[in-house]
């Protein structure tokens, strides 16, 4: 059965297994392991994020298509719903309608750029894709009566998804995992009151409601891109990144292949932004359209590993990771650089980003496959010694 | 050949000269003359420090057909070199109101953003494109992640906020076209675009004659045209093609410098944002194209400017429309040189 479910197509590594098993249990079993509302947008942000990455996965690793223009349709789909609620008010309603417009403008823009990279050449394509991009960033920049310029949009969500919604009369208890590993960590003789320590209450309001709506959610889409790889559309598409000349003289019509997954991909990028603009609550130009998000994307693509569907999943929450507590380390690596004049530079805080990109690129030349392709590689080798 | 047919046949034999002329006569109609001329010299100079920033990517593509999408990166640094020279080590001449002085400072200024530029983009070609040559993929994600550590590092140096510069006192202002003069009296030219049509048009010509004219110019050419030709006459291409990637970014530094004197304010992701310009102007004049980046340059430099007045919101979009145009009429660009 859970062949099945992974449309046969299993992480195939033991080591992987395991990381992945990790994650999803702490996506799923979330608020009721890491208390705090800074975890809490860490868990809701991974969940998003593996929609965005592995939908970008389709194009850039099974397809070798590559577009500069996800983040406009994560943007669609975010403004889509901040604008509907921002006009008609926090129902169910407004939503939908927010979400059908959205959907219907990416059909478009992703039909009109899938039909673009007929005319020109794969290159040309990625500098296309990151020119439109722009000007949508400047057009939703400067249109602020709309969309509320750099400010933003707060979202107004239905009360059933806020937090004053509380569907459990009770307090729900939860296990810190944080705080259990802390108290083991700092006072190993006595594991017994580190247990005790870990134990905790939480309401379980709309909040956890919605997050659970987007675990469902990008539980699901990522199933059905998984079986949607391994079926004869996904073969084509492999066939294409391998040789696209080769795969269009055996009789497929690889522009109608390509366009279909520049528009899937779109869309799928606008589902997300339109969950992201429901569990954050608040939209602006710099957390769904900005440039560095979709370099990102491309980082945790990459690093996860490019043409399997779990290095998304292995790089989202890496990444996620890395951006929201990388600094908290380097800040503790700073506490013994301090004084030394350029080390302190590099180690800062702030620097996260830098020994991030030392990583990407490095992991281009070094790991090409990825994370995930590293692992099945040492699997590979430790079935069959040579 | 007779005027008149070889206006008729303007747009298939010269593109870019056909689209700069409608966009010109277009925006005459719609814009009143005076106006119209203070718009056009304002858009050549942006267009000129456009080319600067653009020529050196447009002829990495062309002789080895690797994408640097950071680029803009070695635009911020030149900015950054270039500034520090003007505030911290020659604020004095700087701020001195004889042209002659300011110049002590602007000349040193902008070598020192070219030798920066130029020899971090020589580190930067080891260690970064040279280990994938041929793979357009991979370039376009290692130049991505190259241009992040570029960046972050030009925070570690100069620090993460803007960075103000202020302009030299003898580039300030504007220069008043006397009232005598028929037809044009009264406008008023900012200095500092006066001086970057200069320096464009100057760097533009000596490009053109290094190209046309001199024995690395005709090997540049042909390695345009095909590698394996230039390599079997013996000649390292490698070497060749490593001076011109220098020189792009020592090009780049020194568009970087005059567009942050221009801006008077300096931010290290301005290199990202003036990329958006840069691809826009080589995919309109045509990778590997050094004539066609020149004209896109204008192009784009117009059309920002006349929109800009037009309707100051839809400039971005004006600029990505005519690329998005452009490439539907031509896919290769204006000025094709190599097939992509």
């Amino acid at each position: 059965m859970m062949n099945q479910l992974l449309s046969g197509d299993a992480p195939r590594s033991g080591i992987l297994t395991a990381v992945l098993l990790l994650i999803v249990i702490s996506l799923a079993f979330g608020p009721f392991l890491f208390p705090g509302t800074r975890a809490f947008s860490t868990l809701g942000t991974i969940c998003v994020f593996i929609i965005v990455v592995s939908a970008y996965d389709l194009m850039l690793g099974y397809t070798h298509i590559v577009s500069f223009a996800h983040t406009m349709f994560f943007g669609i789909g975010a403004y889509g719903i901040a604008m509907a609620t921002d006009g008609m008010g926090n129902s169910f309603g407004a939503i939908a309608s927010g979400l059908a417009g959205a959907l219907i403008l990416s059909l478009v823009l992703s039909l009109l750029l899938g039909l673009l990279s007929l005319r020109v050449r794969a290159i040309f394509f990625a500098l296309v894709t990151l020119a439109v991009a722009f000007a949508f960033l400047s057009v939703v920049t400067q249109l602020y009566n709309l969309t509320g310029g750099e400010d933003g949009l707060r979202v107004r969500v239905p009360r059933e998804l806020g937090p004053a919604f509380r569907p459990f009369d009770q307090p729900l208890p939860g296990f810190s995992v944080t705080r259990l590993i802390t108290a083991l960590v700092s006072d190993p003789g006595n594991p017994l009151q580190a247990f005790k320590g870990a134990i905790y209450e939480f309401r379980f309001t709309g909040r956890e409601l919605m997050y659970y709506v987007v675990f469902f959610l990008s539980a699901g889409i990522f199933l059905f891109l998984l079986r949607l790889v391994n079926s004869p559309f996904g073969r084509v598409l492999q066939a294409i990144r391998e040789n696209e000349f080769r795969a269009e003289a055996l009789g497929y019509r690889t522009v109608y292949y390509r366009t279909a997954v520049v528009i899937l991909s779109a869309l799928l990028a606008t589902v997300a932004g339109a969950t992201f603009a429901l569990i954050n609550r608040y939209v602006n130009p710099e957390n769904t359209l900005n440039f560095e998000l979709m370099v990102f994307i491309l980082l945790m693509s990459v690093i996860g590993g490019m043409g399997t569907l779990y290095g998304a999943v292995v790089g989202v929450a890496l990444f996620t990771l890395a951006q929201n507590y990388l600094q908290d380390l380097l800040r503790w690596v700073g506490g013994y650089t301090e004084g030394i004049p350029l080390l302190a530079q590099l180690t800062g805080p702030d620097r996260w980003l830098l020994w991030f990109g030392l990583l990407f690129v490095l992991s281009v030349y070094f790991f090409p496959t990825g994370i995930v392709g590293q692992f099945r590689l040492w699997a590979g080798r430790r079935r069959r010694p040579t | 050949m007779p005027l008149a047919h070889r206006l008729r046949h303007l747009h298939t034999d010269q593109p870019h000269l056909f689209l700069l002329a409608l966009m010109m006569i277009l925006a005459l109609l719609s814009i009143n003359p005076l106006t119209w001329l203070v718009l056009t010299i304002s858009g050549v100079a942006m267009g000129a420090m456009l080319f600067l920033m653009a020529s050196g990517m447009t002829l990495t593509f062309g002789l080895m057909g690797v994408l640097n999408l950071a680029h803009g990166a070695f635009i911020s640094l030149g900015a950054f070199a270039g500034a520090t020279v003007m505030t911290f080590w020659m604020a004095d001449t700087a701020e001195h109101a004889d042209l002659l002085v300011n110049l002590l400072a602007i000349v040193p200024a902008m070598l020192f953003a070219m030798v920066v530029a130029g020899m971090v983009g020589l580190v930067f070609e080891h260690l970064v494109i040279k280990p994938v040559y041929g793979d357009h993929l991979k370039q376009i994600l290692v130049t991505v992640g190259g241009s992040i550590i570029l960046m972050q590092l030009i925070e570690v140096v100069w620090g993460a906020n803007d960075m103000p510069v202020p302009r030299p006192e003898s580039l300030q202002g504007a220069f008043i076209v006397s009232d005598a003069v028929p037809l044009i009296g009264g406008i008023a030219l900012e200095k500092f675009r006066l001086v970057a049509v200069v320096l464009g048009l100057a760097v533009y010509g000596l490009m053109l004659w290094i190209i046309d004219r001199t024995r690395i110019g005709i090997l540049i050419r042909a390695g345009v045209e095909s590698r394996e030709m230039v390599e079997i006459q013996g000649y390292r291409i490698h070497w060749l093609f490593l001076g011109v990637f220098v020189a792009g970014s020592a090009l780049a530094g020194l568009g970087g410098t005059m567009w942050g004197m221009y801006q008077e304010i300096l931010s290290p992701h301005m290199g990202d944002e003036m990329m958006i310009s840069v691809i826009v102007v080589i995919i309109l004049g045509g990778l590997g194209s050094i004539r066609g980046c020149f004209y896109g340059a204008v192009l784009v430099g117009l059309i920002n400017l006349y929109v800009g007045f037009l309707e100051p919101r839809l400039a971005a979009v004006a600029t990505v429309g005519l690329m998005v145009g452009v490439l539907m009429w031509r896919p290769q660009g204006l000025i094709p040189v190599i097939k992509v």
